[in-house]
């Protein structure tokens, strides 16, 4: 008899490893400016370290958040003792008018609607409990976040169906694509219960347009199924065309309170506006109560922390803090990213225009030996093993055109990613063995003898750092 | 087209929801010394709120610990971005010393295979999917935590089947009893896949013996099943008894690295014995290394905060503080047990004498009008409504026999406790002397009988209210 389940036994048949090798790789060999200077720099990362000092300073002027304290009096046994699934009150306040604050205050939040889980991955995976039965399925748009294949199918038994997204129109949505997908879910047998859109998107660092909110709408509205738009970026909009929520349309389109709005949920994090993904905060936002009264008992699986909703509910409840804050993070967002654009452009490489995210997404297809996966994995391992640089190859977020990469730029200092733009710029520059050494060269055509099957492991997530998003 | 998902829809059919109205009436009207002194005394609770004063106390002796620090400098960047799901090293490595020493450090755990999780409902749910497919059983000892009933079967599609205990013997799990739950779950065509005990047992608080253990290590190995032991009481024993972990018997039955071993899981939690339930941090601990690994992976979905790790990995791993505050600890909660036990003698009633546990598992059979759920229903409503304390009656625990409650004791202060036993002695005094209830409560209960259990149906067997109510 099968002694453990087959969530555990069925592993990854042959399934994409990328990240990893490629973390394995790093590991092995960081990047550090001073002991290793010819280390791999991380940049399959999604992290934002670009504002630590802001938050810094705050908790330097505000002690008391974080020392279990209000008003000169401790609390420590009162957050000790609180377990409320509901969440802390004042954090949910402070989140609902943060996640205003972060769309113009042009829609409001009902700290009521909130739900509060350790993280995106717990609120994400809790919706699609929600949502969907064992078999069902949700359509994404590709390329998407590697993490949606663990996190919305695995305990869950979903299914996701992409929607086929290409260059030809910057990977926008289009209705045909929307159609097709729903098609191909129908003739695989699978009853779709909902589209999931991240916005902005993660890898493409783009956020949706106006008309592509519209399309999903409508979509939704026709199909009868669920739209879950996933925000967690939405922070880290730094220039135009400006952020849209999903919210935002439905108000102006007159569907607030209508049976479509409560097919509606967001999902956010502080994870990356704020950079603090080690504190687990994640939000689930939705009209319908149901969902909200079934997400806020699941919850329990992956409540907040006490301790870290009452400093952040310190933090956010500061409106100075984060008025400041999310236009200073943008500033240094948009700085940060056009210093990896014309990096890149001396490098003779183009990434797709974009206006939000802690990444690009980068176009090498010119790089490729030939238009195939095979040729992109090659790229990508030349580029781990000889560049030292660790970037997300498209193939493993699901892009269906070789030849593109999700590299990040806010995980590192300024000077780090001008080394690493240096050592690209000379990767391209030069393709001749001579800036190559010989034990490379023999170590290459060693990788290339390897097959995918000796990279094989457990999940699409190998044993390595997690909500590498 | 059906929108919402099964586990959604498919809610509570009349589930027991005592909680619910207890904890309803509670919210209403809630005991304050000073504010509220008529109002309902909260003993539903387990919580354990007799030893903060040692934790607050260190941490004003160690403020760099909240406050983000180590050795002065700043380390918030660190745990800002700190999200390994394999955890912080000095944490687990501090979880495992202190499981050890609660232990009496007779066994020793192994940090690399310890899986965090936010909070042992956490825990449980993770192991069961790690062993469990949907559909497939799980035998647990009645009386049981009601909240297994969501933490092992909502999403994981798991199911209990009762191994059935009973006051004759104490409520201890006997050889007939499991071997008969075992065929319950074949009558019901179900595949067991292992027994999950709470040890010390909530609600009974009653240490497993080593008699018992040695029955369920026999059991799991000659039915080739898991066995998972959830430990989250274990710092909560002060009987003049020693805990004995079901690790200290594989040991002593030389069974360590064994086929065996690899199927006896441990969760705890710092929930209980350090009185931490907002902190959200648990713990799988198990010897097979394919599910270490994976529920590594599935913890993902419940991670302890890093802020909190590094909080918690500081105090853990100050062994002057955890030697001091476990005897301390002990012998508050020996010293609060005593006062409600002579407290319930005095008015008559009885306990199982417990010997761990926040909580004891009180006989009120004499008080029941008939020997039925009905009858203890009734009692309860009275105990709610007119002597205004708020006990969880046997039946919403999966008792057998009607007229047992779970009465908490370390939620309040000593003058609280003693008020209610004074309140609960009254009562019982006016029951025996037949004197009829004042009108209004009279009446009150008249229309209560009247409402049928499904008015009270919610959604899942705990409803809208404060979770992880163990």
């Amino acid at each position: 008899m099968g002694l453990l389940s087959r969530k555990v036994t069925c592993n990854a048949h042959g399934q994409d490893s990328s990240y990893f090798l490629g973390w394995e790789e790093y590991e092995k060999n960081p990047y550090d400016d001073i002991k290793n200077p010819d280390g791999i720099i991380q940049m399959g990362l999604a992290e934002n370290q670009l504002s630590f000092d802001l938050i810094e300073a705050w908790l330097a002027k505000n002690p008391e958040a974080a020392n279990f304290e209000r008003e000169g009096q401790s609390i420590f046994r009162e957050l000790a003792l609180f377990q409320d699934y509901h969440g802390l009150p004042s954090f949910k306040k402070a989140m609902a008018d943060f996640m205003s604050e972060n769309r113009g205050n042009r829609v409001s939040f009902d700290p009521k609607k909130l739900v509060l889980t350790a993280g995106a991955t717990s609120a994400n995976e809790t919706l699609m409990f929600c949502l969907a039965d064992p078999g069902d399925a949700f359509l994404l748009p590709t390329p998407y976040y590697p993490g949606f294949d663990r996190d919305l199918k695995w305990r869950t038994g979903a299914e996701i169906v992409p929607i086929q997204c290409t260059s030809a129109n910057g990977f926008r949505i289009t209705k045909s694509a929307l159609e097709e997908a729903y098609e191909q879910a129908q003739k695989l047998n699978l009853k779709v219960k909902g589209v999931l859109i991240t916005n902005p998107s993660n890898p493409l660092g783009t956020t949706t347009t106006r008309t592509e909110l519209n399309h999903l709408l409508d979509f939704v509205s026709r199909k009868n199924i669920h739209l879950i738009s996933d925000e967690i970026y939405s922070g880290t909009v730094f220039t135009s065309p400006g952020f849209i929520s999903v919210m935002e349309v439905l108000k102006e389109k007159k569907l607030e309170n209508t049976d479509v709005s409560k097919r509606v949920h967001i999902v956010y994090s502080l994870s990356k506006d704020l950079g603090l993904p080690g504190f687990r905060v994640g939000v689930i936002y939705s009209n319908d109560d149901i969902v909200v009264d079934a997400a806020t008992k699941m919850s329990s699986f992956g409540l907040i922390s006490s301790q870290t909703q009452y400093l952040l509910s310190a933090l956010l409840s500061d409106k100075n803090f984060t008025k400041n804050y999310l236009r200073e993070n943008q500033i240094r967002l948009k700085k940060r990213h056009m210093k990896l654009v014309s990096g890149l452009e001396a490098a003779g490489i183009e990434c797709l225009k974009s206006n939000a995210g802690l990444f690009c997404w980068v176009d090498m297809r010119h790089l490729l030996s030939s238009n195939t996966f095979e040729a992109e994995i090659e790229l990508w391992k030349k580029i781990v093993y000889e560049v030292k640089l660790n970037i997300s190859p498209g193939s493993s977020c699901h892009c269906n055109e070789p030849g593109w990469f999700r590299v990040c730029f806010a995980n590192m200092s300024e000077e780090t990613l001008k080394v690493a733009m240096n050592r690209l710029k000379m990767f391209v520059d030069g393709p001749s063995s001579s800036t190559r050494s010989q034990s490379e060269h023999q170590r290459l055509k060693r990788l290339r003898k390897m097959k995918v099957s000796n990279w094989v492991f457990r999940l699409s997530f190998q044993d390595r750092e997690p909500e590498e998003r | 087209m059906k929108q919402l998902s099964t586990k959604v829809t498919g809610n509570g059919h009349g589930q027991d929801s005592s909680y619910f109205l207890g904890w309803e009436e509670y919210e209403k009207n809630p005991y304050d010394e000073i504010k509220n002194p008529n109002g309902m005394i909260q003993m539903g609770l387990a919580e354990n709120q007799l030893c903060f004063d040692l934790i607050e106390s260190w941490l004003a002796r160690n403020p760099d610990a909240a406050s983000l620090k180590r050795n002065g400098q700043s380390i918030f960047r660190e745990l800002a971005l700190f999200q390994d799901y394999h955890g912080m090293p000095e944490f687990k490595k501090a979880m495992a010393e202190f499981m050890e020493e609660i232990r009496g450090n007779r066994v020793t755990f192994d940090p690399k295979k310890i899986v965090l999780a936010a909070g042992s409902t956490s825990a449980n749910e993770t192991l069961m999917f790690c062993l469990a497919e949907p559909g497939d059983a799980f035998l647990l000892p009645t009386p049981y935590y009601p909240g297994f009933d969501r933490d092992l079967k909502w999403r994981t599609g798991a199911e209990i089947v009762p191994i059935h205990c009973s006051s004759s013997n104490g409520f201890q799990i006997t050889e007939a009893a499991l071997q008969q739950a075992y065929q319950q779950a074949h009558k019901l065509d179900l595949k067991v896949k292992g027994v999950l005990v709470t040890n010390p047992s909530n609600p009974l608080g009653t240490a497993l013996t080593r008699r018992e253990l040695n029955l369920l290590v026999d059991f799991i190995t000659s039915k080739n099943i898991h066995l998972i032991s959830d430990e989250i009481y274990s710092g909560t024993m002060f009987g003049f008894e020693q805990f004995i972990s079901v690790m200290d018997v594989l040991k002593d039955k030389k069974l360590e690295n064994t086929e065996v071993s690899k199927r006896v899981h441990v969760v705890y939690s710092l929930s209980k014995d350090l009185g931490l339930p907002g902190f959200r941090v648990g713990a799988i601990y198990s010897n097979d290394e394919m599910i270490v690994s994976a529920a590594t992976k599935m913890s993902s979905f419940g991670l302890v905060s890093s802020q909190t790790q590094y909080l918690l990995s500081a105090l853990l791993s100050d062994k002057k503080f955890t030697s001091q505050y476990l005897e301390e600890n002990q012998k508050r909660l020996k010293s609060r047990q005593k006062r409600l036990v002579s407290g319930l003698e005095s008015a008559g009633i009885t306990c199982l004498r417990s010997n761990a546990g926040l909580f004891c598992w009180v006989d009120m059979r004499h008080l029941l009008d008939t020997n039925t759920f009905e009858a203890e229903l009734d009692l309860w409503k009275k105990i709610v409504y007119n002597v205004k304390l708020n006990i969880s009656p046997g039946s919403s625990c999966h008792c057998t026999e009607p007229g047992w409650f779970r009465v908490c004791f370390a939620n309040m202060s000593e003058g609280t406790l003693d008020l209610a036993l004074k309140r609960l002695k009254t009562f019982v005094e006016s029951t025996d002397c037949g004197r009829m209830i004042s009108r209004s409560s009279h009446e009150r209960l008249k229309s209560l009988r009247k409402k049928t259990v499904s008015n009270w149906v919610f959604r899942v067997s705990w409803s809208d209210r404060v979770p992880d109510e163990r």
